[in-house]
C-alpha cells in the first residue's frame, strides 16, 4: 500500500505532464488530482491502522558501489505515517483548489496551456516529498530532498514571464544549495564513520559517535555534534531558518496554491522532519541541539518581528511560516521530537488554510496582494472570511487555558512553549512567548486590514470582488476541520500519555523515561559506553575501516528516540501554571493591540511608525539581511564572476588560445612549409644536422659519463 | 642443424620462392596481362602465410646461430605486415589498372619488400638486420618510381633512394662502430658487452648512428624530410603501402634493436627516442595544417603518428612496447581505411587529392562521408573511436615510465593535430556548396575496406578485438 501511495503522484505527474496532449487538458488534471486523492485515502488508512511497528518495504536496489549499498526502500513508521497524511492531504486539497485558482490566470494569454504543467509539477513535488519522508537511508532521502528543491524551483518560477519570479526561483535554489552542502557533508561524515547510510546502521552508531572525534576544518570535533550540526545546516536551508531564510518570502512569487503546499505545509517542514528522524543521533549531540534551540528561537522571534510590518498578505503569512518553523525546531532541539511533529502536523492544516484563504482573497481581488488596498471584505466573501477566521484562531492559539480544549494551534504551540521551558533554556522560552504575542498581533492585523474597516484602494476592484468557486471553498472547509480538531484529537498521542505507544517506543525505555531516575539502566548504559570507549582505544591504531565496523550496535526501536537522560517531555507536563498561561496572555495582548491599532484608531500605526522610524525601517527591511547578503556575497561573487569572465575567460584564456591557434601555430606551419623546400641537399643537410645534434647531446649527457 | 634452421625461416623462404616463381611465370607468359591475377594470388598467399604464422608456432626459436629470431613479437609484427600489405595491394589494383600502371613486377616487388620486412622484425644480428632492411628498401625505391613517365614519381623514387642511401650509410657506420666496440654483430653479444658500468662511448656513438638510420625508416623528425615528397609523388596505391606495412616493420625493427641489443641501456636511448618522438609529434601536427593535398597531409599525419608510437618505445618498458604495438596496429587499420577512401577520390575519372574537393561531400555520399568522419575522429584520437585507445596506451606507458612531460607534450600535439582532421570533417559537413563534386564511384573493394575500417574503429571500443592481449604477449617475449 505504501508503494502505491509513493508512486501514484509520480504516475499522475507523468500522465499529466506528458500525456495531456493525448488525453486533453481537463482529463490530465483530473487524473493527477484523482490519483492524489486516492493516495490520500490510502495514507489515512495507513495512519489510522498503524500499530507502531516499523516496517521496511524493499522496492529496488539503488546504488551499489564498494561498501555503499543503497536500497530504495520505504521505512514505514509513525513519523512516516504522519508525514504521509500531511503531505497527501494538503497536496490533494491544493490540487483541487488549483482548479479554481489557476483558471484564467492573467499571467497567460488566450490559448496558452499552463494548467497541466502546473498540475504535473505539483504531483511531481508530492512524489519527491513522499520519497523524502519514506526514505530508508540518507541517500534516498537526499534524492527526495533535491527532488522537492527542483519542484520548488519550477513552481516558484512558474510565472517565468515575470522577472521577479525567475529571480526568486533562482534565489530559492541557490540558498538551498548552501544548506544542501551542509547536509551532504553530514551524510559523507556519517558514511565515513559508520560505513553505511542506512538509517538502521546510522542510528545504532549514535552512542559510539558521541565518543568519536572527527577532524574537520583544522580541528577535531565531536563526531555526533559535528554531524548533527551539518545535518541541521541542511535543515536550515530547507526550513528557512535564520541566516538561510531569505528565500522563503521571495518564494511567494509562485502561485498561491504552491505557497500553501510547498512553502507552508510540506517542504519547509522537511528540516524538522529530518531532525526528528535523526533523533538517535541528536540525542548524543548536546551542543548541536543547543544550537538548534537557539537558532529556532531566534528565527521564531525574528520572523515574527518582520511579520509585524509587512503589507503583502502572502509575505505576512510567509514570515509567519518562518516563525512557526522556529517553534518546531525549538521543540526538536530540546529533545521533545513528538511535540515538534505535533506542531508540524497542526501547522500544516491551519497554515495551508491561511494560504488558501489568502489565495481566495487574492482571487476575489483580482490578484491584488497589498493589504493596504483591502478592507471590509467580510461581507463580500463570507466563506473565505470564516475560513480565515478559523485559521487565525488556530495560529494565534485560542483555547481554554489549563485545559486541553482549543484550536489546533493552541494545543501544539503551548506544548512547544512548555517544552521550551522544561528544556531549561530561558532565552528560547521568552523568545517564543514574545513571538506568540507578535504572531497574534500580525495575524489579527491581517484579519482586520483585510476584512474590517473601510474599503481602501481601487473602487472598481472592490465592486467586483466575488466569492470563490466551490472547488476552492471545499478544500478550505476540509482544512478548517483539521485546524479545529487535529490538536484536540491527537493531543494525547503527541504530547500526552500515549506518546510512547504512538511512536512505537518500547516499554522499557518508556518506563525509564517516565520514572525520571532510572538509575540502574542509566548506569548500565554508561558502563557499556565506557567499555566501548576502551575497546575503541585499542582499535585506534588500526585503520578507519575497522573502527567503522566497530561503531555498529543495534538501532533503538521506535520512530523517535529519546535518550535515557532526556526527561524534557515528562517535565513539560509539570511546568508552573504561569508558564502554561503565558502564551495565552501573549495572544490576548497581541489581539488587544491589533484591535486598538486597526479598529479603534487606525491612525495610530502610522504615527507610531513615524515616531520609531529607524525601528520601523529595520523591520520593514527584514533586518536588512538581504542587503547584508547582497553586500557580502552577491556583489563580490558578481564582481569575481565578471572578472573571471571578462579578464579570465575572455582575455586570458580566449586570448591565449586565439593567439596560439591563429598566430603561433600558423607561423610554425609556414616555417615547416618553407623548410620542405623540395631540394634534396636541404633534406640531407637536415639529417646531418640532426645526427650531429644527437651525437653531441649524447656525448655530453649520455651514459658514458 | 640446417634443416632446423630452415624450418624456422620457412615462411620467408616460401614467400621468396613464390616471388621468384611468379616472376618467371609472368615473364614467360602474358607479362603485364597477368598482373591483375598476380595481385589477387599474391594477396591470397600473404593472407595464408599470415594465418600460418599467426596460428602456428609458439615459443621462441632461433636460427643461424641467433641471427634470425622467431618469437611472439616477430610473429605479431609479421601478421600485421602481411595482412596490411595484402589489403593495400588489393585496394590499389583498380586504380593502377585504370592508369596503366599495373605492371606484373608490382606484386612481386611488394612480396620481396615484405620478405625484407619479415627479416627485419626477426633480425637477431646486425647483418641480418641490414639484409632485411636493404631488401625492403630497394624494393620500395623501385615501386616509388613505378610511374616512369611521370616526373614527380621518378623524382620521388630518386629522392627516396638518395636519402635512403644516406641513412643506410649512417646505419652501417653505426653498425660497424658497434661491432668494433662490442666485438660481435649478434644482438646477444652486444647486450652482453654492455657492462654494469654502463654503455661505452664507442657503443653509444654506434647506437646513436643506428637510431638515426632507423629513424629515417620510420620517418621521425628530423629524418622525415623525404616523406611528404615521396608520399605525394608516388602513385596513390604505393603511398598507401608506404604508410602501412613498412612503418610497422621499421617500428618492429626499432624495438627489436633497442631491446635485444641495447636492452640494458634504456636510459640512454630512451631520451634520444623521446626527443625524436616530441619533434615528430609536433612537426607532424603543425606542418600538416598547411597542407591542401590529402596525400601530403597523410604524410605529415604519419609522421605525427610515428611520434606517438615512438613515445611508447621511449618509455623502455614492456608496457611501452605493448602500447607501441597496439598503436601501430590501430594506425595501420586506420590508414588502410583512409587510403581506401583516398583511392576512391576521383573527378571525371581522374584522381583528385585536393581536400577542397571534399566540400559538402556528405550531400554527395552520406555513407562514405560518415565512414570518413569516423576514421578522421579516430586518427585525431577522439573517444570512443579506437584511435583514442592507442593514444591512451602510449600516454599511459610514458606516464608509468616517469616521462610525464613526454605525455603532456603528446597531449598538446594531439590537440594541435586534431585541427586538420576535423577540418576535413568540417569541409564534408559544413563546407561550401560546390557544383563540381567528386564522382560517385562504386568500387566495391574500396567501399568494403572503407566501411570495414570505419566499423572496426567503432566496434573496437568493446575489447579492441583482443589486440591488446596479443600485443602484451608479444611485448613480453621481447622485453623480459
Amino acid at each position: 500500500m505504501a508503494s502505491i501511495i509513493l508512486f501514484a503522484p509520480l504516475v499522475g505527474a507523468i500522465i499529466c505532464g506528458f500525456g495531456w496532449r493525448i488525453i486533453g487538458e481537463k482529463a490530465a488534471m483530473w487524473v493527477a488530482t484523482g490519483l492524489l486523492f486516492f493516495a490520500c485515502l490510502l495514507s489515512w488508512i495507513v495512519f489510522l491502522g498503524f500499530d507502531g511497528q516499523m516496517q521496511q518495504i524493499h522496492i529496488l536496489d539503488f546504488i551499489q558501489s564498494g561498501s555503499l549499498d543503497t536500497a530504495w526502500a520505504i521505512r514505514l513508521d509513525r513519523l512516516t505515517a504522519i508525514m504521509l497524511i500531511v503531505v497527501t492531504s494538503v497536496s490533494a486539497l491544493v490540487h483541487l483548489y488549483s482548479f479554481g485558482y489557476m483558471d484564467h490566470d492573467p499571467q497567460w494569454g488566450e490559448g496558452e496551456t499552463y494548467k497541466p504543467r502546473f498540475f504535473a509539477y505539483l504531483s511531481f513535488f508530492t512524489f519527491a516529498m513522499l520519497s523524502l519522508v519514506t526514505a530508508d537511508n540518507l541517500v534516498q532521502m537526499f534524492f527526495g530532498w533535491e527532488g522537492v528543491g527542483v519542484a520548488s524551483y519550477l513552481l516558484i518560477g512558474f510565472y517565468w514571464k515575470k522577472p521577479t519570479a525567475s529571480a526568486a526561483a533562482i534565489k530559492a535554489f541557490v540558498v538551498n544549495r548552501v544548506g544542501d552542502f551542509g547536509f551532504a557533508l553530514g551524510i559523507f561524515a556519517l558514511f565515513m564513520l559508520t560505513d553505511s547510510i542506512a538509517f538502521d546502521d546510522v542510528f545504532a552508531a549514535g552512542p559510539a559517535l558521541a565518543d568519536t572525534t572527527l577532524h574537520f576544518l583544522w580541528r577535531d570535533w565531536n563526531a555526533a555534534n559535528l554531524i548533527g550540526f551539518l545535518l541541521f545546516v541542511g535543515a536550515m536551508g530547507k526550513s528557512a531558518q535564520f541566516i538561510l531564510h531569505t528565500w522563503l518570502p521571495d518564494a511567494m512569487e509562485g502561485p498561491t496554491p504552491v505557497s500553501a503546499l510547498i512553502h507552508a505545509a510540506t517542504m519547509v517542514t522537511a528540516g524538522v522532519f529530518l531532525v526528528c528522524r535523526m533523533s538517535p543521533i541528536y540525542e548524543y549531540a548536546p551542543q548541536a541541539t543547543s544550537f538548534i534551540v537557539f537558532l529556532g528561537a531566534l528565527t521564531a522571534f525574528f520572523a515574527a518581528t518582520v511579520g509585524l510590518v509587512q503589507n503583502d498578505i502572502k509575505r505576512v503569512i510567509a514570515y509567519s511560516t518562518c516563525s512557526q518553523l522556529g517553534y518546531m525546531f525549538v521543540a526538536a532541539g530540546v529533545g521533545v521530537y513528538s511535540v515538534a511533529m505535533f506542531h508540524l502536523f497542526t501547522h500544516a492544516f491551519f497554515k495551508a488554510m491561511l494560504f488558501l484563504g489568502a489565495g481566495s482573497v487574492i482571487h476575489a481581488m483580482h490578484h491584488e496582494q497589498d493589504m493596504r488596498n483591502y478592507g471590509n471584505l467580510r461581507k463580500k466573501i463570507p466563506y473565505t472570511f470564516w475560513a480565515m477566521m478559523i485559521g487565525t484562531l488556530a495560529i494565534t492559539g485560542v483555547g481554554i487555558p489549563l485545559t486541553h480544549f482549543g484550536f489546533a494551534g493552541f494545543l501544539s504551540k503551548d506544548a512547544v512553549i512548555e517544552s521550551a521551558y522544561a528544556g531549561g533554556t530561558g532565552f528560547a522560552f521568552w523568545a517564543l512567548v514574545v513571538a506568540a504575542c507578535f504572531t497574534s498581533f500580525y495575524s489579527w492585523r491581517l484579519m482586520f486590514m483585510t476584512f474590517f474597516g473601510e474599503e481602501r484602494g481601487d473602487k472598481h476592484t472592490h465592486e467586483h470582488a466575488h466569492e470563490s468557486p466551490k472547488v476552492m471553498l471545499i478544500p478550505l472547509g476540509a482544512l478548517a476541520l483539521g485546524a479545529v480538531f487535529s490538536g484536540m484529537v491527537w493531543y494525547g498521542s503527541f504530547f500526552g500519555d500515549n506518546v510512547n505507544k504512538f511512536f512505537g517506543i518500547p516499554a522499557a525505555a518508556y518506563g525509564e523515561a517516565k520514572d525520571g531516575h532510572g538509575d540502574d539502566s542509566a548506569k548500565g548504559s554508561k558502563e557499556a559506553k565506557a567499555e566501548y570507549a576502551d575497546s575503541n582505544g585499542h582499535e585506534d591504531q588500526s585503520d578507519d575501516h575497522a573502527k567503522a565496523t566497530d561503531l555498529h550496535g543495534t538501532a533503538p526501536e521506535g520512530a523517535i528516540f529519546m535518550g535515557p537522560d532526556n526527561h524534557v517531555l515528562h517535565d513539560a507536563h509539570y511546568v508552573p501554571k504561569w508558564v502554561k498561561i503565558s502564551p495565552f496572555i501573549a495572544m490576548l495582548i497581541g489581539l488587544g493591540v491589533a484591535y486598538l491599532f486597526y479598529i479603534v484608531n487606525p491612525a495610530l500605526p502610522k504615527k507610531l511608525a513615524e515616531q520609531q522610524r529607524p525601528l520601523y525601517l529595520f523591520l520593514l527591511n527584514k533586518w536588512y539581511v538581504d542587503e547584508i547578503y547582497d553586500f557580502l556575497f552577491v556583489r563580490p561573487a558578481r564582481a569575481l564572476g565578471n572578472f573571471l569572465w571578462k579578464k579570465g575567460d575572455g582575455t586570458v584564456i580566449d586570448g591565449f588560445l586565439n593567439g596560439v591557434a591563429m598566430g603561433i601555430i600558423p607561423f610554425f606551419t609556414r616555417l615547416a612549409g618553407r623548410a620542405q623546400s623540395g631540394y634534396l641537399f636541404h633534406y640531407a643537410f637536415a639529417m646531418v644536422i640532426g645526427i650531429a645534434v644527437l651525437v653531441t647531446w649524447m656525448t655530453i649527457s649520455g651514459g658514458a659519463e | 642443424m640446417i634443416s632446423a634452421d630452415i624450418n624456422v625461416v620457412l615462411p620467408e623462404i616460401v614467400l621468396a620462392v613464390y616471388a621468384m616463381a611468379a616472376l618467371i611465370f609472368a615473364v614467360y607468359t602474358s607479362k603485364d596481362k597477368a598482373a591483375g591475377l598476380l595481385v589477387w594470388v599474391t594477396s591470397a598467399v600473404f593472407v595464408v602465410v599470415a594465418l600460418w604464422i599467426g596460428m602456428g608456432g609458439n615459443g621462441t626459436k632461433e636460427a643461424f646461430n641467433g641471427a634470425f629470431v622467431d618469437d611472439g613479437f616477430a610473429r605479431f609484427a609479421k601478421v600485421v605486415i602481411l595482412l596490411s600489405a595484402a589489403a593495400v595491394m588489393v585496394m590499389g589494383q583498380e586504380f593502377m589498372a585504370k592508369r596503366d600502371l599495373l605492371r606484373f613486377e608490382y606484386p612481386i616487388l611488394i612480396t620481396l619488400a615484405s620478405v625484407g620486412m619479415m627479416m627485419m622484425v626477426s633480425a637477431g644480428d646486425l647483418m641480418a638486420l641490414y639484409m632485411g632492411l636493404e631488401l625492403q628498401s630497394l624494393s620500395l625505391y623501385v615501386v616509388a618510381s613505378l610511374r616512369r613517365d611521370s616526373a614527380r614519381s621518378t623524382e620521388a623514387g630518386l629522392k627516396y633512394f638518395v636519402l635512403g642511401a644516406l641513412s643506410s650509410g649512417m646505419l652501417l657506420y653505426g653498425a660497424s662502430l658497434t661491432y668494433g666496440y662490442a666485438g660481435t654483430t649478434l644482438f646477444d653479444g652486444i647486450i652482453a658487452s654492455i657492462g654494469d658500468e654502463g654503455i661505452s662511448l664507442g657503443l653509444l656513438f654506434g647506437l646513436v648512428f643506428m637510431i638515426t638510420g632507423l629513424a629515417f625508416k620510420v620517418s621521425a623528425v628530423p629524418f622525415h624530410m623525404w616523406t611528404p615528397d615521396v608520399y605525394e609523388g608516388s602513385p596513390t596505391p604505393v603511398t598507401a603501402f608506404f604508410a602501412t606495412a613498412p612503418k610497422m616493420a621499421a617500428m618492429g625493427l626499432f624495438a627489436r634493436v633497442m631491446h635485444d641489443a641495447f636492452g640494458t641501456a634504456t636510459q640512454d636511448w630512451g631520451q634520444v627516442i623521446a626527443l625524436l618522438a616530441v619533434l615528430s609529434m609536433f612537426l607532424g601536427a603543425v606542418a600538416a595544417i598547411g597542407q591542401r593535398d590529402i596525400k601530403r597531409l597523410m604524410a605529415y599525419s604519419s609522421i605525427a603518428h610515428m611520434g606517438f608510437a615512438l613515445m611508447g618505445l621511449a618509455s623502455g618498458t614492456a608496457t611501452g612496447v605493448e602500447a607501441m604495438l597496439i598503436y601501430m596496429t590501430i594506425y595501420v587499420a586506420m590508414n588502410v581505411g583512409t587510403f581506401a577512401f583516398i583511392l576512391s577520390m576521383e573527378k571525371d575519372g581522374k584522381p583528385v587529392t585536393d581536400i577542397d574537393s571534399l566540400q559538402m561531400y556528405s550531400k554527395v555520399e552520406p555513407l562514405k562521408a560518415a565512414a570518413l568522419l569516423v576514421l578522421m575522429f579516430s586518427l585525431a584520437g577522439v573517444p570512443p573511436m579506437v584511435g583514442f585507445f592507442g593514444k591512451l596506451a602510449v600516454l599511459q606507458a610514458a606516464v608509468d615510465a616517469g616521462m610525464v612531460w613526454l605525455a603532456v607534450a603528446g597531449v598538446i600535439a594531439s590537440v594541435i593535430g586534431a585541427f586538420y582532421y576535423l577540418r576535413i570533417v568540417f569541409y564534408m559537413y559544413f563546407g561550401e556548396e560546390r557544383d563540381q563534386a567528386l564522382d560517385t564511384s562504386g568500387n566495391p573493394v574500396l567501399f568494403g575496406f572503407l566501411m570495414l575500417s570505419a566499423f572496426v574503429m567503432l566496434a573496437g571500443v568493446i575489447n579492441l578485438f583482443g589486440v591488446d592481449g596479443m600485443a602484451a604477449a608479444a611485448a613480453g617475449t621481447l622485453v623480459n
